[in-house]
């Protein structure tokens, strides 16, 4: 088989527990009460999260790997484990001061945090909050 | 346009090698994969065929022929067995997600009896997994 007959992906899943809380400081008390419900609970609280992240790009004839796992791995994990694994992303990730960490803006950090992956190109990022709840950023 | 998925699961084993590597690199590169020994996963296939149903039956494609499709393309090749010395599809290069992956959409996607093969998922576990579509038909976000 021709080898640009396909298009391959590889999808690669990271676990992180954190927690957050949803408020805008720029809303009356009321309106974010209302906008974000119990999760604006001045205390916090927390999820565990699942990041799902898919790269593609050519196989390595030589692996049979279109990214090793243990770069990919590496990179994740200094870029979005270390960092958000059992914090607060509100008070303990510098962007969240000024975004509300919902989901889909915590999508669009770690997309941003791994598009520079040197080995494959990052399609998407998918999080998973809870199992009810996912969300996902492929860029612009 | 719509988009049917199936499931299956089989189990089967492996190692990374190659030969025109050395030992040292083979080990560097691959790690624990590259125990002469093999080691073996419980692979879970997802296979997503797209189209339009059929006005008479509903249905996009008849599930009980993806099945025994499935069961004669992928089970009774792949189940139970070595893949780098029983698939000779695989004998040539390392049996990773992503060429296992290769190998089954290119086993299948000439057999689909109606609609058209639209994505191979292929699950080594829970947090693995390699995606092949046909190139220019984008993914389903």
């Amino acid at each position: 088989m021709k080898s640009d007959a396909v298009h391959l992906e590889l999808g690669r899943r990271y676990h992180f527990a954190a927690s957050h809380r949803l408020h805008n400081a720029q809303m009356t008390e009321e309106e974010n009460c209302r906008v974000y419900g119990k999760c604006n609970n001045p205390h916090g609280h927390g999820h565990n999260y699942t990041v799902e992240v898919r790269l593609s790009g050519m196989i390595d004839p030589a692996t049979g790997m279109i990214s090793n796992l243990a770069d990919l791995d590496a990179f994740v994990n200094e870029r979005v484990i270390e960092p958000f694994d059992h914090r607060s992303l509100n008070e303990e990730v510098p962007v969240f001061q000024n975004v509300v960490p919902t989901t889909e803006m915590l999508c669009i950090e770690i997309f941003e945090r791994l598009k520079s992956f040197p080995h494959a190109k990052l399609e998407a990022v998918r999080i998973v909050e809870t199992s009810n709840n996912s969300f996902e950023y492929a860029g612009e | 346009m719509v988009y049917l998925t199936r499931k299956i699961e089989f189990s089967a084993s492996h190692v990374y090698h190659n030969p025109a590597l050395s030992a040292a690199e083979n080990k560097r590169i691959f790690g624990k994969c590259n125990n002469p020994h093999g080691h073996g996963h419980n692979y879970r296939l997802e296979v997503t065929v797209a189209g339009e149903p059929d006005p008479v039956t509903g249905m996009v494609l008849d599930l009980k022929d993806l099945k025994e499709l499935l069961e004669r393309e992928v089970m009774q090749r792949m189940d139970h067995r070595h893949l780098n010395i029983e698939v000779p599809e695989l004998a040539e290069q390392i049996p990773t997600c992503e060429n296992i992956a290769r190998v089954i959409w290119s086993l299948l996607d000439s057999k689909i009896t109606r609609g058209k093969l639209y994505r191979v998922r292929l699950y080594e576990n829970d947090d693995l997994f390699a995606d092949c579509y046909r190139n220019g038909a984008g993914a389903l976000k």
